[in-house]
């Protein structure tokens, strides 16, 4: 089957197996900053945006995204380049594999959140797990990018 | 010494971040061509059985089916995949396939086919008659135990470790100084108790993955996301029956390996595949694959007794464990004596010390490396009873510890006596912080107002606990590394290692070393890394090795480097090479100056018969193996009606010498607390009766979320090992081994209760507050 989406601006026709996971769709169409981690919704590593609102892509079918608009990193270089600074100034880009899908969930907090307490960027940020960097330090990268990004 | 230093301890950016926060294909699954083979294991449902019949007749009808293998048609090759030096410390027990399944995911037979749904579909339609053996599942019952998991006659090892596949013993250890029965006998003050460590997995977020092809020279390409590629390579060789000419292996970014990845575990079937079909294959790991099928940390039990006179002076430590490896003996011995020999060194003042071990097979998900290895499980149980004793003895623990541990210049008898798998290497501590770790730690976290307890409600009280640590830097004698530096026309460096960064950013720390040594920027230095073919020999990222092994071998090279470049230049302005001076890019004679950039370029096009390329290589042996020592604090909140409980602050300090990018020491640490932590509260790998994980997926398995640390505080003590690269030791591993007896600790001092088997959850704080009560 056919779906139609905005990838990253660009309009296009998807063809899709019906059990396809958007997931699999977006890998298998060059997007791989998306990343396979944990099969089950758990670890974050798969976020993408779909109407500017982060989303585990292992949980969501391809036919489900008809007619959506859906964002990687890859459609956000910019964006990406200017958290990524705060977070390599940290060391916390540490094996990586977590960083796209973090770097999303910053973007859909932006939107979706005006004057986060601490807690509130932690809990929505809490989806997005990472087994290296022990946290702290991708908190100190984002307070300080979210301080001086407004 | 320290200040001289320009391009080391200082945090550049990790060379790869950005990349890699961007998005860009780096890891294994990123690179894999299209149009390759899917390949796909079928996994014994069973804890143990014995392969009896498998028929694949159906299976091999569906359309897009390439190939399928069971143990009948893969080589019989006895091998362990442990993926350590050689000749290994672990008993020969595995196969690619054989006819004894030996855990619930473990292989039966390997699948390839065109498409996921074809493989899928095959492997439905296998089937597999099994003749189902009882399983062996309880540690504690396994040594002796009627049902032999290895009855292969050809099971092996290389050299003694204490193997025993008819007791199902894995491996056995023992060691003493002195004679510990009769110290405790006369000692004024005793302490005893028993503690039991989890299984953990290590959960790196990227899976297991990798895929092979065969090139146009014949020869088989591995392309893995590994912790180890040089034994990749030989152990692959040994189980194809293939000459290491005909293998390369290369390891692209890895998403975390935390010793996970130390280990084969999907290139020999993918290989299979590859070998046989002549197709390029691709395996990637499920979730739940890398649970139940790849491995996890070696749970233990501990019976330990401590012995003191009435000022606290320890006597005696008498440390005897019993460890669960598993289906497979991957890593049986070294965990083991890791768990002694990175502990007992820490009180080197004891006039009798015991060390016992039996590792044994059982049938649940083979252990392996894990961060920490050991030493972790060790620290638990003795810095827990060292609690006790401190309490027995009415003194507080930083007394007590202030009283025992190791300093600076002293030396341990253990240090000779164990190693990893085989003897140690005896060595003074050059460099040991700890009494400033100790000291700076307790008053990071405010101790002399929070201890013992505070209560701040009815029903909260707030607890303070610590522990010390040490691990090691490398394997001293085995471990080796090497490196390889080119200089290029327009004046940079491509800096060859066999070094494996897993995600920790050794790629960026040798670069600076690199820079260092040559007296460059470390932004002239283009690193490339872990590829059989083009980088030279190195054991892997394990062990706490790179910096400081890898580390002193690219220093080597680039003082080579350094020395070379002199030399050429001294040669083209016919001067001696004393009269050379090199900074800031330029060589500088008394008459003449040149800059790098215009030299390197001269050097290979513009020299006539001079022209020559520049390469530097050397390698390094690890004559000791520096320790890391660090402190942690934890201060916790309970809730003495529920048992619950917070983690309200972790205060480390640690002694790693030079931190060589201090940002991204201070990760590392803070990243090691927080699977510390984890293993302390809240992970644990739990089967069914019938030995069937029932944690195989991120759902039930609960790692560590941003939302469960109130306060990481990390700081590092002023270092320096005059052994290590720019004075530094290793920092990989010592940041996970002190919060489960900090923690337990600070249980204790909140509420009187001593909980001895992790995970510390909050179920058995409240079981333990009931039965207080009681």
């Amino acid at each position: 089957m056919n779906i139609q989406v905005t990838i990253n601006g660009a309009s296009r026709t998807w063809s899709i197996e019906p059990h396809e996971l958007l997931l699999d769709t977006l890998r298998r169409y060059g997007y791989l900053s998306v990343k396979k981690g944990c099969d089950s919704g758990s670890c974050g590593v798969c976020t993408v945006l779909i109407n500017d609102k982060p989303v585990n892509s292992c949980s969501i079918f391809a036919a489900k995204v008809d007619g959506s608009n859906i964002v990687t990193v890859e459609g956000v270089q910019a964006e990406a380049e200017k958290i990524g600074a705060y977070m390599v100034d940290e060391g916390v880009d540490q094996c990586g594999f977590c960083s796209p899908g973090f770097v999303l969930t910053v973007l859909g907090l932006q939107k979706e959140l005006k004057n986060p307490t601490e807690d509130d960027i932690l809990h929505y940020l809490s989806g997005n797990l990472c087994r290296c960097t022990g946290y702290v330090g991708q908190a100190r990268a984002i307070h300080k990018y979210l301080k001086e990004s407004k | 010494m320290k200040k001289d230093l320009k391009q080391v301890n200082s945090s550049i950016p990790k060379i790869d971040g950005m990349g890699l926060v961007k998005g860009k294909p780096a890891y294994t699954q990123d690179l894999i061509p299209s149009n390759i083979l899917i390949v796909k294991t079928l996994k014994s449902p069973h804890a143990f059985a014995k392969v009896l019949n498998v028929n694949y007749e159906e299976a091999l009808k569906v359309e897009g089916i390439e190939a399928i293998f069971s143990w009948k048609d893969v080589p019989q090759t006895i091998i362990t995949r442990a993926g350590q030096g050689f000749p290994e410390p672990s008993p020969y027990d595995r196969y690619i396939l054989n006819e004894y399944v030996r855990h619930v995911g473990d292989e039966v037979a390997i699948v390839a086919g065109e498409t996921e749904e074809a493989v899928e579909e095959a492997l439905k339609l296998i089937k597999v008659d099994y003749e189902v053996l009882e399983a062996v599942l309880d540690l504690e019952t396994a040594v002796g135990h009627s049902s032999i998991i290895h009855p292969e006659k050809e099971a092996f090892s290389m050299f003694p470790i204490g193997f025993d596949a008819n007791k199902n013993i894995a491996a056995a250890y023992e060691m003493h100084v002195g004679d510990v029965d009769d110290v405790i006998a006369k000692s004024e003050v005793k302490v005893e108790g028993t503690y039991f460590t989890q299984a953990q997995a290590q959960v790196p977020l990227e899976p297991h993955n990798c895929f092979t092809y065969v090139d146009f020279h014949g020869r088989l390409n591995v392309i893995t996301s590994t912790q180890t590629p040089v034994h990749i390579r030989r152990i692959m060789g040994r189980a194809l029956s293939m000459p290491l000419k005909k293998i390369r292996v290369f390891k692209p970014r890895v998403g975390g390996g935390f010793g996970g990845k130390q280990m084969l575990h999907g290139e020999l079937f993918c290989a299979m595949v590859t070998l046989k079909t002549g197709k390029a294959a691709k395996m990637i790991y499920t979730r739940k694959e890398v649970f139940e099928s790849t491995c996890c940390r070696h749970a233990m039990r501990f019976n330990l007794r401590v012995a003191s006179d009435k000022e606290g002076y320890i006597k005696a430590i008498d440390m005897d464990v019993l460890s669960d490896t598993g289906a497979y003996g991957e890593h049986a011995l070294t965990v083991l004596m890791v768990a002694g020999s990175k502990t007992l060194p820490l009180y080197n003042k004891v006039e009798a010390v015991r060390f016992n071990g039996v590792v044994c097979y059982t049938n649940h998900t083979p252990a392996g490396a894990y961060r920490g290895y050991g030493a972790l499980q060790a620290n638990f149980a003795l810095e827990s009873l060292l609690d006790e004793l401190a309490e027995k003895l009415g003194i507080s623990t930083v007394e007590l510890h202030k009283k025992n541990m190791i300093s600076e210049g002293e030396s341990s008898p253990i240090f000779k006596i164990m190693g990893e798998g085989s003897e140690g290497v005896d060595m003074n501590v050059e460099s040991c912080k700890l009494d400033y770790c100790l000291d700076r730690s307790i008053e990071l976290i405010g101790w002399e107002n929070k201890y013992p307890r505070k209560e701040i409600a009815p029903n909260k009280v707030r607890g303070v606990g610590l522990a010390i640590a040490m691990q090691g830097s490398g394997i001293a004698h085995i471990d080796m590394g090497s490196a390889i530096l080119k200089l290029n026309d327009d004046g940079f460096f491509n800096l060859l290692m066999g070094a494996t960064d897993i995600g920790t950013g050794s790629d960026t720390i040798l670069a600076q070393v690199a820079a260092e040594a040559i007296g460059i920027s470390a932004s002239d230095i283009v690193v490339y890394s872990s590829d059989t073919d083009l980088t030279p020999f190195d054991t892997g990222a394990y062990a706490s090795s790179t910096t400081y092994v890898t580390g002193n071998a690219v220093r080597k090279a680039g003082l080579n480097m350094r020395k070379l470049l002199i030399e050429t230049v001294a040669k083209k302005f016919k001067v001696t090479p004393e009269e050379v001076t090199f900074e800031n890019g330029v060589f500088t004679t008394e008459k003449e100056s040149i800059t790098l950039k215009e030299f390197s370029t001269r050097l290979y096009y513009n020299e006539g018969l001079d022209q020559k390329q520049l390469v530097a290589s050397d390698s390094y042996v690890g004559e000791q193996s520096p320790p890391p020592f660090m402190v942690g604090v934890a201060e916790v909140e309970v809730d003495t009606e529920t048992g619950f409980f917070t983690i309200l602050d972790y205060a480390a300090v640690v002694d790693c010498g030079t931190t060589l990018n201090p940002n991204l020491a201070k990760i590392q640490v803070e990243g090691g607390l927080m699977q510390g932590i984890g293993m302390a509260v809240y992970e644990d790998v739990v089967y069914t009766s019938s030995g069937r994980m029932l944690t195989n997926n991120l759902m039930t398995y609960k790692i560590p979320t941003r939302e469960d640390v109130k306060k990481l505080t990390v700081e590092f003590a002023d270092s320096y090992d005059p052994s290590g690269p720019y004075g530094a030791k290793s920092v990989g591993e010592i940041g996970i081994d002190t919060p489960p007896a900090a923690i337990a600790n600070a249980i204790y001092n909140a509420v009187g209760v001593r909980i001895k088997t992790l995970p510390i959850t909050p179920e058995k704080v409240l079981m333990a507050l009931k039965l207080k009560e009681k």
